[in-house]
């Protein structure tokens, strides 16, 4: 196994380990486009989790950036316009569909949720079509 | 107040795996979902490793009356597969697939002060507001 493979087994084990403290300490899922589009329509007792969430997010970056600049290395060459296409599909897409890659791809299927199943497998599906396409259109330059 | 401290923890252990895992590269998560062309699977063992673990845990921790924060349990139920889960999956793909970003990697990039991850997580944000119009006018998540 090379080391990529290694790292994001490793990645995925924390993750794993920090969605199951979200579920035994406040008993929610860890999805994080439901989340941050619950702290956008606040409601009282419902949002400073939520908040705080997103701010630990935010702090482990920073403590990423600060051991190893690298983990935010390999922007992708493309113009301003595709991440803003991107940002607008993936807020648009995530709040109609329900969740993204943590709430469906590793909370949903973990608990065999076929709706996250299916999910999981369209947004997958999708995405190597798009970049497939993208590729051909030489949208990533 | 303790679960906003526990969704504080929870947040950080979380951006740490994304970090470690390779997700926080564009470059990398585009790679992996270059499935005919230069393909990098490495990815996929974020998500094998991520289940595996709460596969285990979320069965023995269901097996609890309740959380140790809280008087409920806050997980979705629902069953039925719905156009809007099906249209909604497909777009955030071709968004994931064009940016390189999903929403938590996004929001974790925000901390390296560079302008591709705050275009993105604005947009997203847009993005998300957009929703509420069109569901508001339309009702396209019923």
């Amino acid at each position: 196994m090379n080391q990529d493979w290694i790292n994001a087994l490793i990645g995925g084990v924390i993750i794993g380990i920090s969605v199951s403290l979200m579920l035994f300490w406040n008993g929610r899922v860890t999805g994080i486009s439901g989340i941050i589009n619950g702290a956008l329509s606040p409601v009282k007792g419902d949002t400073g989790w939520r908040v705080l969430f997103i701010a630990g997010l935010f702090l482990g970056g920073l403590t990423l950036d600060a051991l190893n600049p690298n983990i935010f290395s390999g922007n992708l060459q493309t113009e301003t316009w595709t991440t803003v296409v991107a940002g607008l599909l993936v807020g648009f897409g995530t709040i109609l569909g329900s969740g993204c890659t943590s709430g469906h791809g590793v909370c949903g299927i973990s608990r065999m949720s076929p709706r996250s199943l299916v999910a999981t497998i369209i947004f997958i599906s999708a995405g190597v079509i798009a970049v497939a396409v993208f590729k051909k259109l030489g949208v990533f330059l | 107040m303790k679960n906003g401290l526990a969704a504080l923890v929870v947040g950080f252990v979380f951006a740490i795996g994304l970090g470690i895992s390779g997700m926080t590269q564009p470059q990398k998560v585009v790679g992996f979902l270059d499935l005919f062309g230069n393909w990098d699977p490495s990815l996929i063992f974020v998500m094998v490793g991520g289940i595996i673990v709460h596969f285990v845990t979320y069965k023995l921790i269901r097996k609890r009356k309740s959380p140790l924060l809280s008087t409920d349990w806050h997980v979705p139920t629902k069953k039925d597969i719905t156009p809007a889960l099906l249209v909604g999956s497909l777009l955030f793909g071709i968004g994931w697939g064009l940016g390189g970003f999903c929403p938590g990697p996004a929001v974790t990039s925000l901390a390296s002060f560079e302008a591709k991850p705050f275009i993105f997580v604005m947009s997203m944000l847009v993005g998300m507001f957009l929703f509420r119009l069109v569901d508001k006018k339309l009702n396209i998540k019923k």
